[in-house]
């Protein structure tokens, strides 16, 4: 069956144009059209071009007509505005990069543009990335289409409310410490954080460089699947890429779950998360039960270190990674000031919110003469041990799995003035990427308010075919990833 | 009180590669601005380093050449300070953990030698430039020396003088030539020393304070800055004052220098691993294979010439200090024996080296070439021509009278130079002279010895000054005592 192309997954725009159903143009002008009709309220996008997204579909519907489609040609694809397009405002979220244009492409988008998907745009985002509500963006607050007085989560917000209020059929997310799993859980989608090194970072804006990694965000297990296929693979251009052989990561989708173990760590079933959200994580577990899985308990013993490890290593890497903005070469620059040091104060107080002046204050503490000993290298000490911990209980199961978030959506300025209890939303995303593990979220189910809630699967290092099998798996016994939020399908009518 | 003199050097080495240390951008210099950085070196938002494995090779190649231990990991770290020249906010540098560790460098100062020690040899990236002329009241940035490769090679403070800082450096800059790891062009900045000085009275076992003089790019500024800041040192302290730890830079137009910036103001730089950048790791093979590319050092070949061809040790210095002397005094002594190696190394030093200077040429551009030397050393050994005739041969084949390896021989036949060594001629041109001048023989015998030499000089006269002086003073001699 052919759903409207507004409800379709990649898989089937793909088989859609195919089979002649639809054209690149037609689908990639309803979803601008959706987007037109929406953003004012859910504010996911902080770039539309229709021109260049238009021309790219007619250069796609060119392709397919000459025969010389790939699988993706013609899909449009959501960006996060962390990654660099040629000729696209890159803003990263940020005052600071306002007026950047972008003059080359990141790898991700070159990989995409090769294999012929459009870019619909460029989706809203916490600020340089430093945020788990899309509050701390410059362009404004993401709204959650599940309940617009909701956030969307973050950093990746605003490419997660954008693939749930079906404005894009699927996007790309960063994730740090959560940033595309978080979201995703939030908005009841797909996300996943490959194994770090899987996907280049070269044009992807830099927040705390040896955690950052891109990763797809979509509405099935098999999109993100399809994506994956694309965004992976060896950039020499980025020293940390990994020199892997190719592989189809969709090509353990239909394997059965007999016999796998799935690895439940007591440190993630205690009092930290919300009831709503622990229920509906157990009844998935339960469900993968009668899909012949086995459960194992596992511990993670140095997980609550995770939080406060990470906000001294990522705060370090970002107050040297935000330093190029600088007002020198290109981006904002204060209007008026007396010489060089007013020209850098101004421009950087100006350029930079809140919460990202907050995280670089914090990173110059760490890495200050006489402090980096007892913060920044005790952190890397305990970011092994915290590495560890996964390594002997992945002796014990083939995947970990748990809640992705504490809670479910919380309400636009609930815990704004609070940076810890914002921290804290990461609590069980952190470790993932401090181990440079991959980890995934897949909608379970809902609180009883209606919002969705989601279920983490983490992965031993290269197992994403498994866990995207893992996940698929699920996904056809359940259909909670085909909810979408109320009044979607009557829009996408 | 006597006071000594405590220097190390921090010397900065460009490394010889075509592109730069973190990107794909040229480093040839004297570019238009800006038209040699790239996205990279402009520090775009979402760029990365990606290292230049010709800088390691390079590092690798030194730390051989100076017997240092090359570490197997080392690290590359951020230094983080703000400047309008440094793109990226922060330098890529190496910081606990540098490629190269240890290692020494031997110097001659007049006749003695010494061993200065180093104390490590790191990578880095350069900064661009800030241009402050023809831009009315604002700085131009020109980022084409961003990631420039630079070696930073620090010594331990073993000089004593600036006489032996200016010998370290030489050394310095001839081994790094001599290596191929940096053209060691001065005026381009390929090389530069910061100078760590110091004072204390003789005796005293602690180092004084030091201050660091910045960016001498010329033997003589270094050597005038030392001069400089030990007179200030010592007057400051005999004048009952006290030396502050500070970084000062050198006006070469007021020969002095000034202060900078005090310890005080010194940054925190906040260092720390890069993350974009894996430890540098150097493999065994790698090793071997960079050990057995490496040329053959200037000492080991100072102590071949010495050995194999008998010059002193002061001529197998000077022949070594650079590669391509080397090359140019073994071109021409080949397979000579001792008297012809020992002539060879003396026109080099010698008559070569001067024409050398005067004409502001190096030795790859000698119009007399190795060959063509040694042709002549060999016509003076053989006794064909005499001193004096091998220099108008010589600058006979410098102005480009004759070519080819033969042209010593050609110039002896056009000019008609060559000597006549041949007893029995010589003997009778002596008789002939006795015979003529009788007065002088008789003075000669009376015990005026002035006599003798206006019979040499009627002698080599009536040959047009072609007699081999030698044997017309023998045959004279024999003649008039018997």
């Amino acid at each position: 069956m052919q759903p409207e192309p507004q409800l379709a997954t990649l898989r089937q725009l793909s088989d859609g144009f195919a089979a002649g159903k639809f054209s690149c143009v037609e689908v990639t002008q309803e979803f601008l059209n959706k987007i037109k009709e929406l953003n004012s309220s859910l504010n996911c996008f902080i770039s539309v071009d229709a021109q260049r997204s238009l021309a790219q579909a007619r250069a796609a519907d060119a392709q397919r007509a000459a025969g010389k489609a790939q699988l993706l040609t013609g899909v449009p694809l959501a960006q996060k505005d962390i990654f660099c397009a040629q000729g696209w405002l890159t803003t990263c979220g940020s005052k600071m990069l306002s007026n950047f244009v972008s003059p080359y492409d990141a790898h991700v988008i070159e990989r995409f543009n090769a294999a012929g998907a459009v870019n619909l745009g460029k989706t809203n985002m916490d600020e340089f990335a430093m945020g788990s509500s899309n509050e701390t963006s410059f362009y404004g607050p993401v709204k959650n289409p599940w309940d617009t007085t909701r956030v969307p989560g973050g950093s990746s917000g605003g490419s997660a409310a954008a693939v749930a209020a079906r404005l894009a059929p699927a996007a790309t997310g960063t994730d740090t410490g959560g940033s595309i799993r978080q979201p995703a859980a939030l908005t009841g989608i797909c996300g996943l954080k490959p194994t770090y090194g899987v996907v280049s970072r070269y044009g992807m804006i830099a927040f705390a460089s040896s955690l950052d990694q891109g990763g797809p965000m979509a509405r099935t297990a098999d999109d993100m699947g399809l994506m994956l296929n694309v965004m992976a693979g060896f950039d020499a251009r980025d020293s940390t890429s990994l020199q892997r052989d190719a592989e189809d990561y969709t090509r353990e989708l239909a394997n059965p779950l007999a016999g796998l173990r799935i690895g439940l760590p007591k440190e993630f079933f205690g009092a930290g998360a919300a009831p709503d959200v622990s229920r509906a994580v157990e009844s998935a577990i339960a469900e993968y039960r009668k899909l012949g899985c086995e459960t194992v308990e596992v511990s993670l013993p140095n997980m609550a270190l995770s939080v406060p490890v990470y906000y001294v290593l990522a705060p370090a890497e970002a107050s040297s990674n935000l330093s190029r903005f600088d007002g020198v070469r290109y981006g904002h620059r204060a209007r008026d000031y007396t010489d060089l040091t007013d020209m850098y104060e101004k421009t950087r107080a100006e350029g930079f919110g809140a919460e990202v002046k907050r995280r670089i204050l914090i990173g110059a503490y760490v890495l200050s003469h006489g402090y980096y000993d007892a913060y920044y290298i005790r952190a890397q000490k305990l970011r092994r041990l915290i590495a560890q911990d996964f390594t002997e209980a992945f002796k014990q199961c083939d995947v970990i799995m748990g809640p992705t978030s504490p809670s479910t959506a919380f309400k636009i300025g609930e815990k704004a003035g609070d940076p810890v209890q914002m921290y804290l939303s990461d609590i069980y995303t952190i470790a993932v990427n401090l181990a440079g593990l991959p980890g995934m979220s897949i909608p379970c189910g809902f609180d009883s308010g209606g919002l969705p809630v989601g279920l983490q699967i983490i992965g031993n290092y290269f197992a994403e075919a498994r866990m995207l099998n893992v996940a698929h798996q699920y996904q056809l016994a359940t259909d909670w990833h085909q909810r979408a939020p109320k009044g979607i399908e009557e829009i996408a009518r | 009180m006597k006071w000594e003199i405590v220097i190390g050097l921090e010397t900065h080495a460009q490394l010889s590669t075509a592109s730069k240390i973190f990107s794909g951008a040229s480093t040839a210099f004297g570019a238009e601005p800006n038209t040699q950085a790239c996205a990279v070196d402009l520090a775009l938002p979402g760029v990365l380093p990606v290292l230049n494995h010709g800088a390691v090779e390079r590092a690798i190649r030194f730390g051989l050449a100076v017997g240092a231990k090359i570490n197997r990991r080392s690290v590359f770290a951020r230094k983080n300070y703000f400047y309008p020249d440094l793109p990226k906010g922060y330098q890529i540098s190496q910081y606990e953990l540098p490629v190269v560790e240890g290692g020494s460098l031997t110097i001659r100062v007049g006749d003695a030698e010494k061993t200065v020690r180093l104390t490590r040899a790191h990578l880095e990236e350069d900064a661009g430039k800030s241009l402050h002329e023809d831009f009315q009241g604002t700085t131009g940035i020109d980022l084409n020396r961003a990631g420039t490769p630079l070696l930073e090679i620090v010594s331990e403070p073993d000089m004593r003088s600036s006489d032996e800082a200016v010998a370290y450096a030489k050394a310095l800059h001839a081994l790094v030539r001599w290596i191929g790891i940096c053209d060691g062009n001065m005026q381009e900045g390929s090389f530069r020393c910061d100078a760590n000085v110091s004072v204390r009275p003789v005796g005293q076992k602690e180092f004084g304070t030091r201050c660091e003089i910045k960016n001498l790019n010329s033997f003589r500024f270094l050597e005038k800055a030392i001069d400089y800041e030990v007179r200030r040192q010592i007057e400051v302290i005999e004048d009952g004052g006290t030396i502050r730890q500070e970084t000062r830079l050198y006006d070469p137009d007021k020969d002095e220098t000034r202060s900078m910036r005090s310890k005080e103001d010194a940054h925190d730089y906040r260092y720390f691993p890069d993350p974009d950048l894996l430890p540098l790791a150097v493999s065994e093979e790698t090793l071997e294979a960079i050990r057995k590319a490496l040329p053959e050092l200037p000492q080991a070949k100072q102590a071949r010439f010495a050995a194999s061809y008998g010059v002193t040790a002061y001529d197998a210095a000077v022949l070594t200090s650079s590669r391509e002397l080397a090359d140019f005094f073994e071109g021409a002594a080949q397979k000579a024996d001792a008297k012809a190696a020992k002539l060879c190394a003396n026109w080099i030093t010698g008559q070569l080296n001067a024409r050398l200077n005067d004409e502001a040429l190096d030795i790859t551009q000698s119009k007399v070439s190795a060959p063509q030397l040694r042709r002549l050393v060999d016509r003076i050994a053989d006794g064909s021509i005499s001193g004096n005739a091998a220099k108008t041969v010589f600058d006979a084949i410098w102005a480009g009278e004759a070519n080819g390896e033969d042209a010593a021989d050609i110039v002896i036949k056009n000019k008609g130079l060559q000597q006549i060594s041949d007893a029995g001629t010589i003997e009778k041109i002596v008789d002939d002279v006795l015979a003529a001048n009788a007065p002088q023989v008789a003075d000669y015998k009376a015990g005026k010895e002035k006599a003798f030499n206006s019979l040499v000089g009627q002698a080599m006269k009536a040959t047009k000054g072609k007699a081999n002086p030698q044997q017309v003073n023998e045959i004279l001699k024999r003649k008039l005592s018997s």
